[in-house]
């Protein structure tokens, strides 16, 4: 991961050991190990309403990463991402409803199932670019959405197909604190399993796509077969967490796989910052608690109850505006605020940049 | 025969929004992702303005007009034209964001309920009797009018008007278009009104024909494969490609399944991608370009 400023005052790597380490210096691993205490303590503190909304982020997260790695670092544009995301969860509900099959077969059927789309998905790619090859992964979401909902409607499940919590022996997930580590087990190996990829040969081939296609191919990059694994691996993984999300839920139905739910996975990657992880994680972190953080701003102004019913319509307009903004005015995103403030206190008391190369 | 009827105004319908479409990208190489957004705009304008002028219809609908072209240029000179220079992807992405916050506003200020605009205006929709036996409403027959009356102008608009060969020629080749001294910001504000106007004049004519609801944006959604089918730059492009998606989805309609509506189009679509990207009279080169 290549920076221009230091990342400690004295650190320097003399080995490609240490540049390839995921964890470099001491601070870092404090940090970290305060993190991950702090997770571990949160749901023995936290309410049921928090529990969920951390649920919530677990899950956007992994769909977040995915999607990461597919635009942020191949440059692949999907718009279609919750139409992974349905394929995911209707392959748990239908397995469910149909045969009755457990979580351990039903995950890995789910896998398989979004590893096949993201194939379908990403064999468009091989011939367009850019805006074209969005639009063909959008034409793929409404297909597949049909399809959901054809299930629905001849199979008679026209409110939704209900999925019992899954089971290990006499044991059924249900407690709203087994399912935080479950799903921040999911999000962590999904997070494991990027930054893997990303610092492998895969992940800079990848990378070397994003930047230059045809440079890239020059280099001996086989182009075709690294964008179909970018568009397989991130489809598995989009569709993982669609089973969760069934089983989390307890419920499937189509409705809850709009074109917005792209969007947002979308917005999630621009608002955390294009090609970096950290970025996906902060993106869920932003999308999945806005609304609630606009309802508790709302709900403090005075008389709140009358607005109540414009909640929606309000949370949709400012969730519109802030993608804008952070658009036009940040586009590394909420990342490109945190390596500012980074950099302003690895540097400081001096105020300038080191002189090569901009920002990145 | 009411088949055919039917066609041609679903093929009206899509071709007055694919024009806006096809203008934005041809002037600025920008896909309008809201453009479903700015239609169902021009609906709910007219529901305003209905109330305003509610004995003079068509008081009412020019008022609506004027105001959707202003909203048109209003778009470019506050947001898309910060994104100019950045990457086309931003760009495109902004217009989703836009289109998010319109429909959050449109539900904020008009709420979900549906609005009948005719209604309002006093207006009756009786249908008519086509020789043949076909049968189509009066405001449908306004959208087949429209359209056509939207092509011609807008064709000779292009290829004679002032304005119209600057907007070509900024198409063409922003940077030499504007070293010649033609005002990019200005051709490209151009370009976003009419689109704006046209699909607006389509939302309010739907509107006026079966009512308004929220969920008035997917059409416009659906009308972007016309679009595309024809060629992203070619308004007669996408006037054929109109004709076939309507085509499609009214005849799967009827032999195979309601349900497949929404999906038709994104069908014609995949096959238009597979068979032939750049559309059936787009430019060939346009695919390296994005």
């Amino acid at each position: 991961m290549s920076r221009n400023t230091p990342r400690a005052s004295g650190y320097f790597r003399t080995s490609y050991a240490q540049d390839f380490a995921l964890i470099q210096t001491r601070f870092e691993r404090t940090a970290l190990a305060v993190f991950v205490i702090a997770l571990a303590v949160f749901p023995f503190l936290a309410t049921v309403f928090y529990l969920d909304l951390a649920c919530q982020v677990f899950l956007a997260a992994v769909g977040a990463l995915s999607l990461m790695l597919l635009t942020g670092y191949a440059g692949q544009i999907s718009l279609g991402h919750a139409g992974l995301i349905a394929a995911g969860a209707f392959t748990v509900g239908i397995l469910f409803r149909e045969f009755a099959a457990p979580f351990w077969l039903t995950l890995p059927v789910a896998a398989a199932v979004g590893a096949i789309l993201g194939l379908i998905f990403g064999l468009p790619s091989l011939r367009l670019r850019g805006l074209y090859l969005a639009i063909s992964t959008l034409a793929l979401y409404f297909i597949v959405v049909y399809v959901g909902g054809e299930y629905e409607s001849t199979r008679g499940f026209s409110t939704g197909i209900m999925v019992d919590p899954p089971k290990i022996g006499a044991f059924a997930l249900k407690n709203a604190r087994a399912w935080y580590f479950v799903l921040l087990a999911a999000a962590a190996a999904t997070l494991l399993i990027c930054a893997n990829l990303l610092r492998s040969r895969t992940g800079r081939a990848w990378r070397a796509i994003r930047a230059h296609e045809i440079v890239a191919e020059a280099l001996g990059i086989g182009v075709a077969g690294y964008k179909l694994s970018a568009f397989v691996i991130s489809s598995a993984m989009a569709s993982v967490a669609g089973a969760l999300f069934a089983y989390y839920r307890g419920f499937v139905s189509v409705e809850a796989f709009s074109l917005f739910l792209s969007i947002q996975y979308i917005a999630m990657i621009i608002i955390g910052g294009m090609g970096s992880l950290l970025g996906a994680l902060l993106g869920a972190l932003f999308v999945t608690l806005f609304p609630y953080l606009i309802e508790a701003v709302l709900m403090k102004l005075p008389n709140a109850q009358s607005y109540a019913g414009a909640l929606f319509a309000v949370d949709y307009a400012s969730f519109g505006l802030v993608m804008i903004l952070f658009l036009v005015l940040e586009p590394l995103g909420l990342v490109g605020i945190w390596r500012r403030l980074q950099n302003y206190f690895v540097l400081w008391p001096f105020k300038y940049r080191p002189v090569a190369g901009g920002r990145k | 025969m009411q088949l055919i009827v039917n066609i041609v105004v679903l093929a009206s319908i899509y071709a007055l929004i694919a024009c806006g479409y096809v203008l934005i990208y041809r002037v600025s190489r920008v896909l309008n992702l809201a453009h479903g957004e700015l239609m169902m705009l021009g609906g709910y304008l007219l529901v305003m303005t209905a109330s305003m002028f509610s004995g003079n219809p068509l008081a009412a609908i020019a008022a609506a007009v004027v105001l959707s072209l202003v909203v048109g240029v209003l778009v470019y000179v506050l947001l898309m034209r910060k994104m100019a220079g950045e990457m086309v992807l931003a760009a495109v992405l902004t217009t989703v964001a836009l289109g998010v916050l319109l429909r959050g506003l449109m539900l904020l200020i008009w709420s979900a309920q549906q609005q009948y605009p005719a209604e309002a205006l006093a207006l009756s929709n009786p249908a008519l009797i086509l020789p043949g036996g076909g049968r189509i409403s009066t405001f449908a027959a306004a959208i087949v009018f429209a359209n056509a009356f939207a092509y011609g102008a807008l064709f000779l608009f292009l290829q004679f008007g002032r304005w119209g060969v600057r907007m070509r020629a900024a198409g063409q080749n922003p940077l030499f278009a504007a070293q010649r001294g033609i005002n990019l910001h200005a051709v490209y504000a151009l370009a976003w009104g009419l689109s704006t106007l046209t699909g607006s004049i389509a939302g309010m004519l739907i509107a006026l024909d079966s009512g308004l609801t929220s969920s008035m944006s997917v059409i416009g959604l659906k009308a972007f494969p016309v679009a595309l089918v024809g060629g992203l730059d070619s308004l007669l492009g996408a006037l054929l490609g109109a004709g076939i998606v309507a085509a499609a989805e009214i005849l799967s309609i009827q032999y195979i399944d309601p349900l497949l509506s929404d999906v038709v189009p994104f069908l014609v679509l995949i096959v238009a991608l597979v068979v032939r990207p750049w559309g059936l009279f787009g430019t060939r080169e346009e695919l390296d370009r994005v």
